[in-house]
This record gives C-alpha cells, sequence and structure tokens, in this order.
C-alpha cells in the first residue's frame, strides 16, 4: 500500500491463510496499523486521531440522540427538553454533542494549520489535502444543519440568514434559496430535510476521511522537517520511521486523553459557555434577536461575509461593472466561499520548493500574521454589525486572499530558504541524540 | 515558533469567541449561589422556598411548561416527599382533552404554560439569559460562576427604578437590567411577600435569589447529575492520561536517550 518498504503480514495458520486467499483484511489492517511513520513528527501531528475519534463520538452520540428527537417545528424544542430531563443520560449525551461540534472544529482548524506551516499540501500531497478540504466543508454542513435542529431562535434565524446567502446569487437565487429550504422560508420542510441530511452527512465525512487517509498512507506521513522518507532500502527506511503501531498510537491516545480532560471539564461544568443563551428561546418567526450570530467556528468566514458592505470602493467598482448583477451582498457571498477555494487550490498557489515553514523565514511572518488573521476575523465576525467591525474585518478578509494570492506565490520565488537537514534522522538524532540512531538501544532501565 | 503560535492562537480565539455576545446588557451582580462551581449542589431548602414564591407571585402570569409536577420529588432537586408532591400537583386544575375537562394535576401533568398574554414560560430563563462574560468577554469565568442566568434573573427581580412610561398603551417599568431598559412586567418583589415555610426571613433579596436558584433547576434539572458525571470522567480520564503518557514514555525511551538520561 505504502511505497516505503516494510514488512507486511504473512498469514501463519491455516485459517489465516484461508481467510488471506479470500479476503485479505488481516493484510489491510495489518498494513495500515504498520505504516512506517516519521519518528520527528510533533505534537501538531496528533489531531488527525483527535478527529477520527470526535467523529466516531458525534455519531455514536448523535444516532441515540436521534431516537429521542422529533423533526417538527412543533415538537422539535420540546423533544430536546424531553431529552434533557426524561431521558437517561440524555442530558450528558447532548452536551457531549453540542460540545462535540466545537471539539471537531478546534482538532480541524489546529489540523488545517499544521498542514498549512509544515507545507503538508505540496506535492506529492494534494489530493489529501483537497479530499481534506472537501470534508471540512462537509463538516461546514453538518455542523449548520445540526445547529438548526434544536428549533431555538438563534437555530431558525441563524437558517435565514445562511439560507439567504443563496439568495443573493443573481436571477436564480431566489429559486435556489426556496429549494434548499422547501418553501418561502424557514419551516418544516426545512427542518426536516437538515435532519435527514444532518444524518446522512456525517457517514459521507467517514468515507472522506478513510480516503484522505489512505492517500496519504500512499505517499507517506509529511513531517516537521518536510524532508521526505528515504526509500531506497528497507534499512533506509527504518532509519527514518517507526511504525505508526505502537509508537504513534500510544503517543496519539496520550494526547487523545489530555484532550478528553479539557473536554469534559467543560461538557460537566460549563456546556452553555460556547452556545448562545438565545437558543434556549424556542424558534419565534414574528421576533428577530438583536444580534444573529453562528456559532464560534463560523465566525471568520461570517467575517468575511459582512466585511465587503456597499460603501467599499471594490465592492462599488465591481457592482458598476457588473451593472449591478455583482452587489454588495453578492460580493460577500463571493468573498465567503473564495476564502476557502484559495485556502483549497494553495497546493498550486504556493511556488516555494522548501515543503516546510521551519526553513523559511519569510515564511513564518507571513504565517504568523495568518494565525492572528483568523483570530481576528473570529472576533470580528461575532461582534454586532457596526461599521468598526466591518473595517476591521475587510482589513483582515484582505490579509486572508493577499496571503494565498500574493505572498504564497511571491515568496516562493523571492524567499532564500534556511539550509535544510539531509535526512529524517538527521534531525530526529539532532534532537534526541546520536544514541537513538537505530534504535539499537535498550529500555533506560 | 508553531507551539509558541498555537496557544497564543488558541488563547486570543476563546476570548474572541467568548466576547462574541459580550455586548448585550449590563449591571448584573455576581450573587454568590450554591451550585456553582465544579463541585456545586443545589440547595433544597432554597429550591422549596423558590417553589414557594414561584408558586404565589410568578405563576400569577408566567408558567413552567417543559417542568412535570413528578420532578419536584425527584433527587436533584426541591426534593419535595412523595405525598407532598402529589398534594402540590392537586392544587393546580389541568385541562385533560381525554375527558374533556378539568381535573386536578396529577405527577405526570407538567406546569401550565403561561396565562398572561406577552408573559413568557420561565422553564428555560435561567439559561436563556447569560450574565457573565469575564473576565475581559471571554466568560471563562463560568467555569466557577456558572453562566450567570441565575444572576440575571435576581438583579433583574432586584433592579426596579420607580420610573414608568407609557407606549402605544403599554405601561414599561424601568429597569437597567432588562435589556432595552424598560420592562412590561411591573415590579413583583418588595420583601415580605411570603412567608416562608421554613421560617427564613422574605427580605427582597433573599426572594429574588430564591426564585432565581429555583428557575436554574427548572432549567437544569439535571445539573447536579452532570457536574458529578463531569468529576468522574475528568478523574478516570486524568488517570488514563497519566498511565498513557508512562506507557509512551516507556515505549519511546530507547529513541530518545538525550531526553531519558
Amino acid at each position: 500500500m505504502s511505497g516505503i518498504p516494510h514488512d507486511h503480514y504473512e498469514p501463519g495458520s491455516a485459517p489465516e491463510k484461508w481467510l488471506e486467499r479470500r479476503l485479505p483484511v488481516i493484510s489491510l489492517i495489518y498494513d495500515t496499523l504498520m505504516i512506517p511513520t516519521p519518528k520527528n513528527l510533533n505534537w501538531m501531528w496528533i489531531w488527525g486521531v483527535v478527529l477520527f475519534f470526535t467523529l466516531v463520538l458525534q455519531i455514536v452520540t448523535g444516532i441515540v440522540l436521534a431516537m429521542h428527537y422529533v423533526p417538527n417545528t412543533e415538537m422539535a424544542f420540546a423533544s430536546l427538553e424531553h431529552i434533557m430531563r426524561n431521558v437517561n443520560g440524555g442530558h450528558f449525551l447532548r452536551y457531549l454533542h453540542s460540545n462535540g461540534a466545537s471539539l471537531f472544529f478546534v482538532a480541524v482548524y489546529l489540523h488545517i494549520f499544521r498542514g498549512l506551516y509544515y507545507g503538508s499540501y505540496k506535492s506529492p500531497r494534494e489530493v489529501t489535502w483537497i479530499i481534506g478540504i472537501l470534508i471540512y466543508l462537509a463538516m461546514m454542513a453538518t455542523a449548520f444543519m445540526g445547529y438548526v435542529l434544536p428549533w431555538g431562535q438563534m437555530s431558525f434565524w441563524g437558517a435565514t440568514v445562511i439560507t439567504g446567502l443563496f439568495g443573493a446569487i443573481p436571477w436564480i437565487g431566489h429559486d435556489i434559496q426556496q429549494w434548499l429550504l422547501g418553501g418561502p422560508a424557514v419551516g418544516n420542510a426545512t427542518l426536516n430535510r437538515f435532519f435527514s441530511l444532518h444524518y446522512l452527512i456525517p457517514f459521507v465525512i467517514l468515507g472522506l476521511s478513510i480516503v484522505h487517509v489512505w492517500a496519504f498512507h500512499t505517499t507517506g506521513n509529511n513531517n516537521p522537517t518536510g524532508v521526505e522518507v528515504r526509500r531506497g532500502s528497507r534499512e533506509e527506511a527504518d532509519k527514518d520511521t517507526l511504525p505508526f503501531w505502537p509508537y504513534f498510537v500510544m503517543k496519539d491516545l496520550f494526547a487523545l486523553g489530555v484532550v478528553l480532560v479539557v473536554f469534559f471539564a467543560i461538557v460537566g461544568f460549563m456546556p452553555n459557555y460556547l452556545g448562545h443563551p438565545d437558543n434556549y428561546l424556542e424558534a419565534n418567526p414574528l421576533q428577530t434577536p438583536t444580534h444573529i450570530v453562528p456559532e464560534w467556528y463560523f465566525l471568520p468566514f461570517y467575517a468575511i461575509l459582512r466585511a465587503f458592505t456597499a460603501d467599499v470602493w471594490v465592492v462599488m467598482i465591481v457592482d458598476w461593472l457588473t451593472f449591478g448583477v455583482v452587489n454588495a451582498k453578492f460580493f460577500g457571498v463571493i468573498a465567503m466561499f473564495g476564502s476557502i477555494i484559495v485556502m483549497a487550490l494553495v497546493p498550486w498557489l504556493d511556488t516555494s520548493n522548501v515543503r516546510s515553514g521551519r526553513y523559511r523565514p519569510q515564511f513564518k511572518l507571513a504565517f504568523a500574521l495568518f494565525v492572528v488573521d483568523f483570530v481576528l476575523l473570529t472576533w470580528a465576525g461575532g461582534m454586532p454589525a457596526e461599521a468598526v467591525y466591518a473595517n476591521i474585518s475587510l482589513v483582515g478578509a484582505a490579509y486572508w486572499f493577499a496571503y494565498f494570492l500574493v505572498i504564497l506565490p511571491v515568496l516562493g520565488v523571492i524567499e532564500k530558504p534556511l539550509p535544510q537537514p539531509e535526512t529524517i534522522e538527521e534531525d530526529f538524532n539532532a534532537h534526541y541524540g546520536e544514541g537513538a540512531a537505530a534504535g539499537k538501544a535498550t529500555p533506560a532501565e | 515558533m508553531f507551539k509558541k503560535l498555537t496557544i497564543t492562537a488558541l488563547t486570543a480565539l476563546t476570548l474572541g469567541a467568548g466576547g462574541a455576545w459580550a455586548a448585550e446588557g449590563g449591571h448584573v451582580k455576581d450573587y454568590k449561589f450554591s451550585f456553582e462551581g465544579p463541585f456545586g449542589k443545589y440547595d433544597q431548602a432554597q429550591l422549596q422556598r423558590g417553589l414557594q414564591i414561584y408558586t404565589q407571585i410568578c405563576s400569577v402570569c408566567h408558567g413552567l411548561k417543559y417542568v412535570p409536577f413528578r420532578s419536584l420529588s425527584e433527587p436533584g432537586g426541591p426534593t419535595l416527599s412523595d405525598d407532598a408532591m402529589r398534594a402540590y400537583a392537586a392544587t393546580y386544575s389541568i385541562y385533560d382533552p381525554e375527558i374533556e375537562d378539568y381535573r386536578d394535576g396529577k405527577p405526570t401533568d407538567h406546569f401550565p404554560g403561561a396565562t398572561y398574554p406577552g408573559a413568557p414560560d420561565l422553564s428555560l430563563m435561567a439559561k436563556a439569559r447569560a450574565g457573565f462574560h469575564g473576565p475581559l468577554g471571554t466568560g471563562l469565568s463560568q467555569f466557577f460562576n456558572g453562566m450567570g442566568g441565575p444572576e440575571y434573573i435576581t438583579s433583574y427581580l432586584l433592579a426596579f427604578s420607580d420610573e414608568t412610561k407609557e407606549e402605544a398603551g403599554t405601561l414599561y417599568y424601568e429597569n437597567p437590567v432588562f435589556s432595552t431598559g424598560w420592562s412590561a412586567m411591573p415590579p413583583q418583589l418588595f420583601g415580605e411577600d411570603v412567608e416562608y415555610a421554613d421560617g427564613t426571613e422574605a427580605t427582597m433579596e433573599q426572594e429574588a435569589k430564591d426564585v432565581a436558584a429555583f428557575l436554574m433547576w427548572t432549567a437544569e434539572p439535571k445539573l447536579m447529575m452532570r457536574k458529578e458525571a463531569g468529576v468522574i470522567s475528568v478523574l478516570f480520564l486524568g488517570v488514563l492520561t497519566v498511565l498513557l503518557y508512562l506507557t509512551n514514555k516507556r515505549l519511546w525511551a530507547p529513541y530518545k536517550p538525550k531526553k531519558n538520561v
């Protein structure tokens, strides 16, 4: 399966041989778990396992919640209260599920930013990256629809605002919006289809995740140096790698343990911290909340959406050039989706031959600003729609696009990278000492 | 570099995300409640006093439609005796569609909904208002103080001035805690409004706090169970994590001599 030479499963007993000839499933599991993994992976390489755990957590808690939930506008809110009050352990399950969504996004953002810093998207891992972005988009769709299900005030008005974005598309927007909603406004039809899709898409995510893993098991993991594993011979490869099981499984499980301690403390002691209080009021189509705020993980993109108001000169020019077809509202929608599209295209926008940001001094600065930008946009996205925040969002949005469309293409050409280590082994030994070389040393006892 | 960046970004993100709805409301005072913090528990006597305030004052207009009478005697709540709960339920007259008539309340019935037009149902009010956003708008103080719903309710009930204004035929009462500054509900608590069964002195603040605690319970009846589950989860996961740390360290020791000398 992998291009890196490693040992493969040899069926020993007669039943194993029998099964192997018919369905090499043990072989598949063995090769997946024994994948040679660069031994210098740092703590930013743990989020994949955290994400897999979270996906399973969400699916399991979600399936149980679905047994008690009623997707009907008359009963949805009350059915949640039924879960919170009468279903055994229902209150904890629901808080696990709602906070699980936040854990999912914390982990995915760290996972994405790790990829962006260490150049994990670069050749030959573009397909892994693209699939990852698809997973992220599917996660956003799932999270958005899931937030509508409790049928609280923010559920209803969030759904109204977000589906309204599609209404901004010229000519066909209104029809698309009606088609999505199943009617002229958010209503029972909307709730039913959102429930159906909220149940379906996670399994699409699961499928995509398997392909995601398959893709990087073919190319091999990236690592903090960005230097490829030597694959000339088994001996060389062994000097750069250790098998995923048990070395990285244990490391990732330990990291998962730390994450879960924090997660369960939040679920147990402040489960409503990341939610909006207004969602404990039942949806009321006649009463608009003062501020309609999406969940925190959408805020950066919500900020970009709201940044392009009608008085921004770029918007005015585009509006004038397109005879008003691309007005401020549609421009904002394009910018929001565009901000994710440029991220998906980063393998082809980044022109640098050096993979890891560790050896790119100017890139480091640009990347640090990019992280600051992300945080700034998150903050601005949660603020009321006032001119000050729109302006801050505009600066943030501008840097977001500049980072992908100007800085990354240009830096690759003008930047003088630092010397990179020859091999992963060299980097690893620099940290942990020569004695570690072939792993021949005996345990320190 | 990446580590520092991650930590800074995460901290800033929590600040940003928590501050998202920091702008609304104000003047919420941090009253102390027994159910705050990871080990907090409801004070049953206080919940019973709150029930008394609710029954004698709030229920005239408001409702608690998500709360079944039986939960009054369930663990983690006011824990009335079974007989007392049944007797309490029977004081309500509930419309039964099967007999197409009113009858006495049964344990399985819920509290009636709001009766006065415009008066909101109070079942979830303590969670639908967040009084706390500190420090610096992060809301992280919620870990120790709760989200501030009961504090909001207490502050609201105590914050009425004597000012009124009339708008479109409705009389509004000035209340700086309320989001618009003018509440349609007139002040309800003045002190000595009820005679507490347990002999506690019914000061205005005492009454407000008691009913706020009661409404926190109606909003989150499983709060004590949740916190217990939280403590147990954190403890077990903590131990598991330490064991995993040691396993991992031992496993990698041969490859990391410098770190393990």
